[in-house]
């Protein structure tokens, strides 16, 4: 029975369920304080909506809490942080909490994305609150069922104790019906009182990866499921015609052909079977004349191209001219694959005008709705089930193939599965975009005079459906490309960073850190050069040029510990041997990293990466370390090896291998510290991608002499 | 074509085409998902498995060629129990996304058996799976965790 106490706030019991918290923040003036409180910081999340009870928590008949999680667990560890954040005001102990994702036909829908950094940073406040709330409910409930006041009853690790009785949440759950909700706003723990949050807790999930469980979009079924191969376009542009499967239907397991406007699926009792008979398709397709080619992507690239958008400009920046202290350089990255090891997979079962969808999606709602445009399905008929992602990086916020499994099981009749083939995921997903960017300062006395930031770069944010198709009109500069590409040294008082939108014949989009990598590769590639020119150390010379207000302090004080961890500068280095150094502020987050490398057989080699982080207040300082840890990686990985080119209407490589990616004998050594700055959680997973590609350029260009412009670094040789 | 294996210490009999790759048999026909789909190439190793006691990549490998052989999946690793690999791998915390860790833990068991005390180069040269998450770091003291735990047994 669902029973909506003082308006919105939700309050569902029923036999076998027990207490299941949901709330729709209007019902209660403290709430709304407390909201718009939120709103004004910018935080707000709203995790509601009027019509539909969305319920957060379950206490359930062992004491245990079933919590729906809004966001997404895709590896970056959020199930962990959450649950954490939920056991410290709720007292009950982690091992009390099953985190389990969010359907959209239960729980809390996320109307934003996983994504961005920000699931721990805009959940905190909201979920601390309705963790508490939940406790103080119990804890009052408890007063008419133990005849203590409440001021003798005290919350910990899911009872409810005082005057040596005790009861289990369970149990007043059980002997409840009617709840009430707190008259005053609880009162939430200070950061020294915290018994759980900034403990380094082991995962949630591990032993559910490390047995292998089958928690993937790949490895969702239904009974009776069936197999989708779908034929997608081969090169860009490329216009389907006709379609001729009288061999491919005849193939062994072959239940259909379906054609549909959009796309072409071979439905089979395997998908073995569906993926052989679809190499006996035969479809006529009209490409494109000519064929596009990786020199028109490069052509299309460039600063100069495209339409300019001024993003940033102060004071003066004429006076950029050739002369004795200006500098410039020019610097390129390439077109970039996610990558992601478990390639898009979902299962869909429609019947009686209903569909589950079972997927790994970074976007629920988006996808939930785009079904519902696509089919006409109401979305309240939409269940999307998220699994487990093998992997987002942002590959995972654009799912139309969604679409399809639907399409496919109402066509059948039967659950139907659709898996992306590693092939399609290079050609048919989308790419990160390449750059271009042209650096020019000025130098007097020591210190930088005038900088000027020129980006070129495909689309990341314009172009997704995540974004409105009026924001290119009315913000002129995709936020996604520029991101990173603000200078964080804002004591330089003339200043200018300059977008160009170059839009490519494909799509590209969201990446790890979107212009993070590009941007903080330019730029901090960049200072180091002037901090030669300026025959300063590359530290002291960042220092000079950060501003020190509260947030420049935090950059500050990363630059300090990662000098301190590292000894850069400090310590001798084994002959052969260079450190390179390099730092950015993402999403409010400080970073900065130290790369030792040496040249071995002409090639770079990365010794080991030493990273500073300030992510504010901690949940899980081994979550911020597996975070820094697999980003510096990851750059690593897409700034020494990955390079995408187009050929004849192809994205080549694609498959893995021939996209060189890091392997393990590539990882250095990773030693990570983290600062707490602040008593509010800000963002992890991305700021590590900004400084490790210019740490190691800068490394090199210490030892050799030689500096990097262009990414990927293995196509420098040094002898 | 019938077809006859030993899966995980059961005899096994599938009646699947015999050039269907052993991974699509293990993950569709026998509904064992633990082991991955990556590339379907034999590039990645998110499929390996062991075959009469050798790491192998079962996307590439057709049933038929498994015919009256040993088979060893992520889930018949550890024999009922966390294998030395796993307890290894909960302990040094490595997973994040998870996708590949089975690929890799079968990659491992198999040079733990043939090098039970591995170097990093023999690390190095012997472990090609690839990561996206960058569990790298974790993996490479893991693999050593998982020698030391082998040797105490």
């Amino acid at each position: 029975m669902w029973k909506a106490t003082r308006r919105n706030f939700l309050i569902k019991t029923g036999a076998g369920l027990g207490l299941a918290l949901g709330l729709g923040w209007v019902g209660k003036k403290v709430i709304r304080g407390f909201i718009v409180e939120q709103a004004d910081k910018g935080a707000l999340v709203q995790f509601s909506t009027d019509t539909e009870p969305q319920y957060w928590f379950e206490v359930q008949k062992d004491n245990t809490i079933l919590f729906h999680s809004p966001k997404i667990e895709m590896g970056q560890g959020v199930f962990s942080a959450l649950a954490q954040i939920v056991a410290e005001e709720l007292e009950v102990s982690i091992n009390q909490i099953k985190v389990v994702h969010s359907a959209t036909s239960h729980g809390p829908i996320d109307p934003n994305t996983t994504g961005g950094s920000d699931s721990i940073s805009s959940t905190f406040s909201q979920l601390s609150m309705l963790a508490a709330l939940m406790r103080e409910m119990l804890r009052e409930r408890a007063v008419a069922l133990l005849g203590i006041p409440l001021s003798n009853l005290s919350a910990q690790n899911g009872y409810v104790i005082g005057q040596g009785k005790s009861l289990s949440y369970a149990q007043i759950v059980a002997q409840t019906s009617e709840w009430s909700l707190p008259d005053t706003e609880p009162t939430l723990k200070k950061p020294e009182k915290y018994q759980v949050i900034g403990k380094p807790l082991p995962r949630v999930d591990l032993e559910a990866k490390v047995k292998a469980e089958p928690i993937f979009g790949i490895d969702a079924t239904f009974p009776d499921m069936v197999y989708a191969a779908v034929v997608r376009s081969p090169y860009f542009g490329a216009v389907r015609g006709i379609v001729n499967a009288q061999e491919a239907s005849k193939f062994l397991g072959v239940i259909r052909v379906v054609e549909q406007p959009d796309f072409v699926a071979i439905v089979a009792k395997s998908r073995y079977e569906a993926l052989m008979a679809k190499e006996k398709l035969q479809i006529a397709w009209t490409s494109p004349t000519p064929l596009l080619q990786q020199k028109e992507v490069s052509d299309i690239v460039q600063i100069g191209k495209g339409d300019l958008t001024v993003v940033q400009e102060n004071g003066d920046v004429t006076g950029l001219e050739e002369g004795e202290d200006s500098i410039k350089i020019e610097f390129h990255t390439p077109l970039g694959a996610h990558a992601q090891m478990e390639p898009n997979g979902v299962a869909a079962y429609y019947k009686d005008g209903k569909v589950v969808v079972k997927m790994s999606t970074q976007s629920v709602k988006n996808t939930r709705n785009e079904i519902s445009e696509a089919t006409g399905i109401r979305v309240e008929d939409i269940d999307i089930q998220p699994t487990f992602m093998g992997g987002g990086f942002g590959r995972r916020l654009y799912t139309p193939h969604a679409y399809e499994a639907v399409v496919l099981s109402q066509e059948m009749g039967l659950p139907v599965h659709v898996l992306f083939e590693r092939e399609q995921e290079f050609q048919n997903g989308y790419l990160r975009p390449p750059t271009h960017h042209k650096l020019s300062a000025k130098l007097n006395n020591g210190k930088i005079e005038v900088i000027e930031h020129q980006i070129a770069s495909g689309d990341v944010a314009f172009g997704s459906s995540l974004v409105p198709s009026f924001a290119p009109t009315v913000l002129g500069a995709d936020f996604g490309a520029w991101r990173g590409g603000l200078f964080h040294y804002e004591n330089i008082q003339n200043n200018s960073v300059k977008y160009w939108r170059c839009q490519l014949p494909f799509f590209t989009s969201w990446w790890r850190g979107l212009g993070l990598m590009a941007n903080s590769f330019a730029i901090e590639s960049f200072i180091d050069e002037l901090a030669k020119k300026a025959k300063q150390d590359p530290i002291s010379f960042r220092i000079t040029h950060i501003k020190p207000d509260e947030r420049g302090q935090r950059l500050i004080g990363v630059l300090k510990e990662v000098q301190r961890i590292s000894g850069f500068g400090q310590k001798a280095l084994p002959e052969g041997h260079s450190m390179g150094v390099a730092c950015a502020t993402d999403v409010n987050t400080p970073v900065a990293q130290v790369a030792e490398v040496k040249i071995e057989n002409g090639a770079i080699k990365v010794l080991k990466v030493y990273c500073a982080i300030d992510p504010g207040l901690v949940i899980n300082p081994d979550g911020v370390k597996a975070q820094c840890e697999g980003a510096i990686s990851m750059g690593l990985s897409a700034s020494m090896f990955e390079e995408l080119t187009i050929k004849d209407g192809k994205v080549t490589p694609n498959q893995y291998l021939q996209y060189q990616m890091a392997q393990i004998r590539d990882i250095p050594d990773i030693e990570v510290s983290i600062l707490s700055s602040g008593d509010k959680p800000r963002g992890v997973g991305e700021p590590p991608m900004g400084p490790i590609a210019p740490a190691i350029a800068n490394a090199v260009a210490s030892l050799t002499g030689t500096r990097m412009t262009k990414i990927p670094f293995k196509q420098y040789q040094f002898n | 074509m019938l077809l006859k294996f030993d899966l995980n210490g059961k005899s096994q009999s599938v009646d699947v085409p015999e050039d269907m790759p052993l991974l699509w048999v293990l993950r569709d026909t026998l509904q064992q998902k633990g082991t991955k789909f990556g590339c379907g190439k034999g590039l990645c190793g998110a499929c390996t498995v062991h075959l009469d006691g050798n790491a192998i990549r079962s996307c590439s490998i057709p049933v038929s060629q498994v015919q009256n052989k040993k088979v060893v999946t992520i889930e018949g690793l550890g024999q009922g129990q966390l294998h030395a690999v796993q307890q290894a791998w909960i302990e040094e915390g490595v997973p994040q996304c998870g996708y590949c860790q089975p690929g890799f833990m079968m990659a491992t068991a198999d040079l733990l058996q043939r090098i039970p005390n591995p170097t990093d180069a023999d690390i190095d040269d012997n472990i090609t799976n690839i990561c996206r998450c960058g569990t790298y770091y974790r993996m490479r003291k893991a693999i050593h965790k998982a020698a030391q735990l082998n040797q105490k047994d």
